[in-house]
């Protein structure tokens, strides 16, 4: 059955029934079908990380799921993060001047919650190799790092 | 990518069963599959999702050895404590491989069948001639630039390296695969291209990994993973090992070994003949490096990644080393 077929996301807390074709991923769905267009499409072949999103809490690359695998788990994107207002790595990304042109950042601060929630922001060079799946082309590594690792410090 | 029909499976049977038909495709983390349905290398006219299946992700550890469920993600077996303390190279390749985020999606099923990044194999539009994709087209990295490609198992077919990390360590410890009716040592399961490069592993059609097992050796659980490439993180290996030193009771006579080498060959390459070569031999900068240079007899440079017969002896001597201290 190639025909589209709907099914039944929760997205950042909220339901929403979508009617796509099998081959539709999870980040098309976010983008061209839901409005979200906080989560990046960069290079669409799982090498940047600016689509990266959250299922279950667990770090993931929208653009190499499939929405329909997404079916049945929690998917968190940028939007998503916090309420009215800011997740304090989103605050520490401002405070230390992490990004040049932005289009990564929202896959670096999804990356990054999730890399401080897993215990692998302890120093600098653990950092470097949890967060070396997201890609920064203006080379902002090293105010990303530092905003890491004032977001790590910060939390309880 | 082209559209496909999308199945669900709710059984093991109904996915072996799904898996048989007509270019059916299984898809478990995606991170092989969509990747190369986006690049046109596979146009799979069904997909099946095994994702939701129950029971397949279990990690267990035991006196005999690890049994680790097709189903269980990357990260999860790289973090988890009993692998780490008893298998450290099983770990340690895991951890090295891809980005946090692909770890996360990646199965150990679909690590094990994840295919070349011979960039031609990768790009069929701009290179119609690859054995591998098409066979009888030809091989367009012969003669094109081999930088990255395998100099051990090639065959006048192909000549496109294995990429992975597990598969190395797999092969080094005498893993079995297990594919529900059958299981298969993981040396046996992977092929050499020879003039079928599009047969890569033993899997038949309608047949699915549904665990590894790993016994438990004095190698294994003194073993590393050495993994050498042109960046720190997210790259695939230039050139890597695993090994495991067994002592004789005076400490430095080398008891057994095992040796295997990942980023230079076609498939996980144990190195028999270099073992062979350390066992009975005092543990020593000499008798690494002659196991080094027997381990990498036979291997076939092309234009430009004769540099990697050097880097594989060094990689081999540094973790030798490495698992000797």
């Amino acid at each position: 059955m190639t025909d589209p077929t709907t099914m039944h996301l929760n997205i950042n807390g909220r339901a929403h029934a979508l009617t796509l074709e099998p081959r539709v991923t999870l980040l098309d769905a976010l983008r061209e079908h839901l409005g979200l267009n906080g989560t990046k499409k960069g290079c669409d072949q799982g090498q940047c990380g600016a689509c990266t999103v959250h299922l279950d809490g667990a770090r993931v690359l929208a653009c190499l799921t499939l929405a329909a695998q997404a079916e049945g788990h929690a998917i968190t994107t940028i939007e998503g993060l916090s309420g009215s207002d800011l997740h304090p790595v989103q605050t520490a990304f401002l405070e230390q001047d992490a990004f040049q042109c932005g289009y990564c950042t929202p896959g670096q601060i999804m990356s990054a919650v999730a890399c401080i929630r897993e215990g692998h922001a302890g120093s600098d060079a653990e950092i470097r190799e949890y967060m070396s799946g997201n890609l920064c082309r203006c080379g902002a590594y090293p105010h990303i790092v530092a905003a890491v690792r004032q977001a790590a410090e910060a939390t309880p | 990518m082209r559209n496909f029909s999308y199945l669900r499976a709710t059984s093991i049977d109904e996915a072996r069963q799904a898996a048989a038909l007509p270019n059916a495709m299984l898809l478990a983390g995606g991170t092989t599959l969509l990747d190369l349905a986006k690049c046109g290398v596979v146009e799979p006219d069904k997909v099946i999702d095994i994702t939701h299946l129950s029971g397949l992700d279990a990690v267990r550890v035991d006196a005999q050895g690890a049994s680790i469920g097709a189903l269980a993600k990357m990260s999860r077996v790289a973090d988890d404590p009993e692998i780490r303390e008893h298998f450290p190279a099983v770990a340690q390749a895991l951890s090295q491989g891809a980005s946090a985020q692909i770890r996360n999606m990646a199965t150990i099923g679909g690590n094990l069948l994840q295919r070349t990044r011979c960039a031609y194999f990768r790009d069929p539009a701009v290179f119609p001639a690859c054995n591998k994709r098409a066979p009888g087209t030809g091989c367009s990295a012969i003669g094109g630039v081999t930088r990255n490609h395998a100099v051990l198992g090639t065959s006048e077919a192909c000549i496109a390296t294995y990429p992975g990390d597990l598969a190395v360590a797999l092969v080094a410890f005498d893993a079995v695969v297990h594919l529900g009716s059958r299981q298969i040592a993981a040396e046996d399961f992977f092929l050499l291209p020879g003039a079928t490069p599009h047969r890569e592993h033993a899997l038949e059609p309608g047949e699915m990994i549904t665990a590894i097992s790993i016994p438990t050796s004095a190698m294994s659980r003194r073993s590393t993973y050495l993994k050498v490439r042109d960046r720190q993180s997210y790259e695939f290996a230039a050139a890597s090992a695993a090994v495991g030193i067994a002592f004789e009771p005076d400490g430095r006579t080398v008891r057994d070994v095992r040796v295997a080498l990942g980023g230079v060959a076609t498939k996980p390459w144990r190195a028999q003949e270099a073992e062979r070569a350390l066992i009975g031999k005092p543990a020593s900068a000499d008798t690494f490096q002659r196991a080094a240079a027997i381990a990498l007899d036979g291997a076939q440079p092309h234009d430009d990644n004769a540099f990697k017969l050097e880097l594989a002896r060094r990689t081999i001597v540094r973790a030798l080393q490495r698992g000797a201290s």
